[in-house]
């Protein structure tokens, strides 16, 4: 029997395999894998070696690894994979502001190939002149895609970007003797908490501007805030809420006209692709994220790629190296006058470059657009039948279609069943599905935030729909359920209070045996 | 209704024209461009981005690809023996299996109990290399070995509350790029010397340059430049009476035969986690890691996720969740430690699977292969003429300098000699570390041959030795 097609609700129940702490599957012994050892040659040159090493670097007792046998090693994680849910298997637009769209497969056979995987990033220039043309090329891509001069790809992620960004402002401001006194960093509320976070590590004060009554930043406040002591703004357009701020060139504006600059996160452009460009609004410089946009894979949390970009005027600030080409070569250049330094190992996470590169080709300049057009689509096709859900309302701009995703409230039901968000998040489990609530602070009530992205077909946003509208029911008619759940997902509710107790928390294995050995917390089986 | 003039696209569902127009009339526009209306005119991209002419099929796209790529020559075509912050390492099939699926591949920030997998296999991880380590506390990982060691360091100032780090001038130039800009704003990040002869730390000049406000010190071991410091206590102790931190920078690979620094008294131990089942990826393949020991002033202090076990409203069944989330960016925007976000994640699971591969007779095994290896080749390169090791009294791990100054030739053009053999020789390291002059950085793993070594040595000795003979040619005539 399959899934009764007029109610689009799954019987849905995720693996679950109750599967041991990889210690406790131990067996004395075992092995996993047999590693090379040296030839007969070398052992009577060199002799055992180990007895070489001064005496207090040896190690005495062997580390305390499980011991497995090869096929009991792959069942174990291979159990574990089961036990978590990809975008390649549920409706996953439930995570919103991080664009879960489709990782074409293609693309994970070039990244895996020997010629990207075993590539050592020192080899001599005229032995990767494959892979620094697509650098390059990438980059040539998203100099059209923004309307900036040039980019990098060394930064690691959205925040490792936003780091870098924050470092150019700095050393962009030293370099007019100005790093003293402009100290401050603007952002909005509704963007990335890492707008505000990484440029407090290097020492900025950050100012947080709230919105107004439409959800978009107070640009009375804005104007206040901005000052000979503005350092940069950083911010995101459209934010979470999905609301495009059409005065953006004005507070670029007035940022510029104190003199500091622009930073755009475009960790999320999906909604926007050749619609509207950074350059457009008057950004000084700006980041993709490639593992959202660009479709390169989320991996659990990495790794990925913040592509950034900047004007020409501060090009001389970019990371080193940047990928030139003479013509003839490809070649890294490690001549950047004002250069920031680097920001993270080597080039960056290339594998997450050249998947981009290969999706944008798969594209072209009408395909990029055609994202955007139907990630918008798709987007206010939902927002139109989430607000017909009971107890689900979308804050703000009523009447005005959003971008690439909304920032919806279960504020109604909260009031009138008393499901929450997080009980809500819990339950849609049930049916296979992911649902975010938001990040903190929570400025909409019981938020929740879908950004549908162009990968989902009707069909499956349908069903998502239909997930959301029989837990919305289930809230009025037997809130129970949803209270209790997740009934058919892998594990059960967590939390007991271990986690944030210095006796109790547990971030190895080996702490939590020495932890229930004394007593602090008992063996949960 | 506008055409939709680029047809249906295999990545986007909704490229049907009657599902669009089935979409628009339930919405209740007439067109998308309706939904983008509140894109105000002037902020419109009119021009046309300028791009190549897509390729629609995934065979033309995959014959594009192939054919730029093979301009490329890998490690498996050529012999490397480049090191320098990313080795080549046997990767385990098991591994490659485990972070392709697509689990884990595609997943991102589910729940604990949808994301179990996920939960569990980073929990697996944390405590893999907590006992490799010998630590209790180990992060989800950062991005890189630089960063980790940059945070480690910001950790070091923030527990003590002091500016001053003092930094081994042996570290790599690019991790102290790393560190440099992450502490440009408030710290100060000071050299301390190394002896000429072992590499080692210069103790003399550590004790002079801690004072009461040094936050910590950093070294490593085995170093960038490939040799092991048995100064460790000695360090941890001086940093240790002036009320700093010991940091060390490990690779996690040697501590099958090597103690771990937390055995010699360092407080934070961090690193990369490439050498542990992960390819090189051009670079791409790192993940940093940060240990220490389980007291609430480091754990604190973490800005990376720590994912703890957890009991669930299931009597027996284990869950896992944030140990002290409030700590995050993800918490708490700007007021957080530093901040938390997308790294290595999926590296992290790879680890993992590697160290459960390996078990603690692999880490041995490895260990002890690499250092016979190792040593082995400097023996052979050394029986070169002109050829000497610019540490000769220090032990290394996989790593060694070879000092080419009396060879009367570059490294740049003994390399590039090199690579007319199918060669890739050592890290060139005249730029990086001027003082030492002609000099090359060579690394050795357990992939490397008994011929691989001999091959090298008999190259080094062909090209070395043509330069003598038209010396001695030249000097005849």
């Amino acid at each position: 029997m399959g899934m009764d097609m007029r109610t689009k609700v799954r019987r849905f129940h995720q693996a679950k395999w109750d599967e041991p702490v990889i210690f406790e599957l131990s067996n004395k012994g075992e092995r996993g894998i047999l590693v090379p050892r040296a030839e007969k040659g070398i052992e009577e040159a060199v002799g055992d070696v180990i007895s070489k090493l001064p005496r207090r670097l040896r190690r005495k007792t062997p580390p305390n690894l499980p011991e497995l046998s090869q096929m009991q090693v792959l069942k174990h994680y291979l159990r574990l994979s089961q036990e978590n849910l990809g975008a390649d298997f549920n409706v996953d637009i439930g995570q919103g502001t991080c664009t879960m769209k489709y990782s074409p497969k293609v693309n994970e056979h070039f990244v895996r190939s020997p010629k990207v995987s075993a590539l050592h990033p020192l080899q001599d220039e005229s032995t990767v002149q494959g892979i620094l043309e697509l650098m390059y090329k990438t980059d040539l891509f998203m100099r059209e895609i923004s309307g900036m001069d040039q980019f990098t790809f060394q930064p690691a992620s959205g925040s490792q970007a936003t780091l870098a960004m924050a470092s150019l402002v700095k050393a962009y401001h030293a370099s007019r003797g100005e790093s003293e006194e402009r100290d401050e960093i603007i952002t909005t509320v509704f963007s990335h908490p890492s707008d505000a976070a990484a440029p407090a590590v290097l020492g900025y004060k950050v100012i947080t501007v709230y919105h107004d009554e439409s959800a978009l930043p107070d640009l009375q406040a804005l104007k206040k805030a901005v000052s000979k002591r503005t350092a940069a703004l950083f911010a995101t357009n459209p934010e979470d809420t999905g609301i495009f701020n059409p005065r953006i060139d004005e507070i670029t504006k007035i940022v510029h006209q104190q003199g500091g600059l622009c930073a755009y996160d475009q960790a999320n452009a999906n909604g926007i692709l050749g619609l509207t460009r950074a350059r457009e609004a008057g950004f000084d410089m700006c980041f993709f994220n490639l593992h959202k946009t660009f479709s390169s894979p989320h991996g659990c949390g990495g790794p990925g790629c913040g592509a950034m970009g900047v004007t020409g005027e501060l090009s001389e600030f970019l990371p080193v190296p940047v990928v030139c080409f003479d013509g003839k070569k490809y070649f890294f250049d490690y001549d950047v006058p004002l250069s920031i330094g680097k920001v993270r190992s080597f080039y960056g996470v290339v594998p997450a470059v050249l998947r981009a590169y290969a999706w944008i080709m798969s594209l072209g300049s009408e395909g990029l657009k055609e994202v955007a057009r139907v990630a918008v689509l798709n987007n206010n096709y939902l927002l139109k039948k989430v607000k017909e859900i009971r107890g689900a309302s979308a804050p703000y701009a009523e009447g005005r279609h959003r971008i690439e995703q909304v920032r919806y409230s279960w504020e109604a039901m909260t009031r009138e069943t008393g499901v929450t968000t997080e009980d809500v998040t819990c339950r849609m489990a049930d049916f296979g599905f992911h649902m975010w609530s938001s990040h903190h602070p929570f400025i909409v009530p019981q938020p929740f935030t879908l950004e549908p992205t162009e990968s989902y077909a009707r069909a499956e946003l349908d069903e998502y729909l239909a997930g959301l509208r029989k837990v919305s029911e289930e809230a009025y008619t037997n809130p129970e359920t949803v209270k209790t759940a997740p009934h058919r997902s892998v594990t059960h509710r967590p939390g007991h209070g271990n986690l944030d107790h210095p006796d109790k928390w547990a971030v190895t294995w080996r702490a939590y045996l020495k932890k229930c050995e004394k007593n602090f917390r008992k063996r949960i089986v | 209704m506008a055409r939709n003039k680029f047809g249906v696209h295999p990545y986007i569902p909704n490229s049907v024209p009657e599902v669009q127009k089935e979409m628009l009339r339930d919405i209740g526009v007439k067109g998308i461009e309706e939904l983008h209306a509140t894109i105000p005119e002037r902020l419109r991209f009119k021009g046309k981005m300028n791009l190549p002419e897509p390729l629609l099929s995934e065979f033309e796209l995959k014959k594009h690809v192939e054919a730029v790529l093979s301009r490329n020559v890998s490690c498996r075509e050529y012999l490397s023996f480049l090191g320098g912050g990313c080795w080549q390492h046997h990767v385990p099939a098991v591994c490659d299996e485990i972070n392709q699926r697509s689990e884990f591949l595609t997943a991102y920030a589910g729940e604990p109990f949808e994301d179990h997998g996920r939960f569990q296999a980073l929990f697996e991880y944390e405590s893999l290399m907590g006992e490799l380590l010998d630590m209790d506390v180990v992060n989800v990982p950062t991005y890189d070995g630089a960063q980790a060691a940059a945070t480690s360091i910001r950790m070091a100032s923030r527990i003590t509350g002091r500016d001053h780090v003092l930094v081994s001038d042996t570290l790599s130039p690019d991790k102290l790029l790393v560190i440099r800009n992450y502490c440009r704003s408030d710290l100060k990040i000071e050299l301390v010397r190394h002896c000429i002869r072992t590499g080692r730390v210069d103790l003399m000049d550590l004790k002079r340059k801690i004072s009461g406000r040094t936050a910590g010190v950093y070294f490593e071991n085995p170093s960038y430049l490939g040799f092991v410091d048995d100064q460790g206590e000695k360090i941890s102790d001086l940093i240790h009476q002036a009320g700093g931190i010991s940091i060390a920078g490990v690779d996690p690979v040697s501590l099958g035969v090597i103690a771990p620094p937390s055995q010699y008294g360092a407080d934070i131990v961090c690193g990369d986690i490439q050498p542990l089942g992960i390819h090189m990826h051009f670079g791409g393949g790192h993940g940093g890691f940060i240990a220490t020991r389980d007291e609430e002033r480091f754990v604190r202090e973490y800005p990376s996720r720590l994912f703890g076990i957890e009991e669930t409203s299931v009597e027996g069944e284990y869950g896992f969740g944030d140990v002290l989330y409030e700590r995050t960016s993800f918490a708490n925007r700007d007021k957080s430690k530093e901040f938390v976000g997308t790294a290595a994640a999926l590296w992290g699971i790879t680890a993992g699977v590697y160290l459960a591969l390996m078990g603690p007779k692999g880490m041995q095994e490895i260990g002890k292969t690499i250092m016979q290896k190792s040593q082995y080749a400097a023996g052979r390169l050394c029986e070169i003429r002109g050829l000497s090791l610019v540490f000769p009294e220090a032990v290394f791990f996989k790593e060694f300098v070879v000092d080419f100054n009396k060879t009367g030739k570059s490294v740049k053009s003994i390399n590039a000699a090199l690579l007319r053999e199918k060669i890739f020789g050592g890290v060139d390291l005249s730029r990086q570390f001027p003082e030492m002059g002609q000099a090359a950085l060579f690394c050795i793993t357990e992939i490397h041959t008994k011929e691989d070594m001999d091959r090298l040595a008999e190259s080094l000795r062909k090209i070395l030795g043509r330069r003598r003979k038209a010396r001695i040619a030249k000097k005849g005539r």
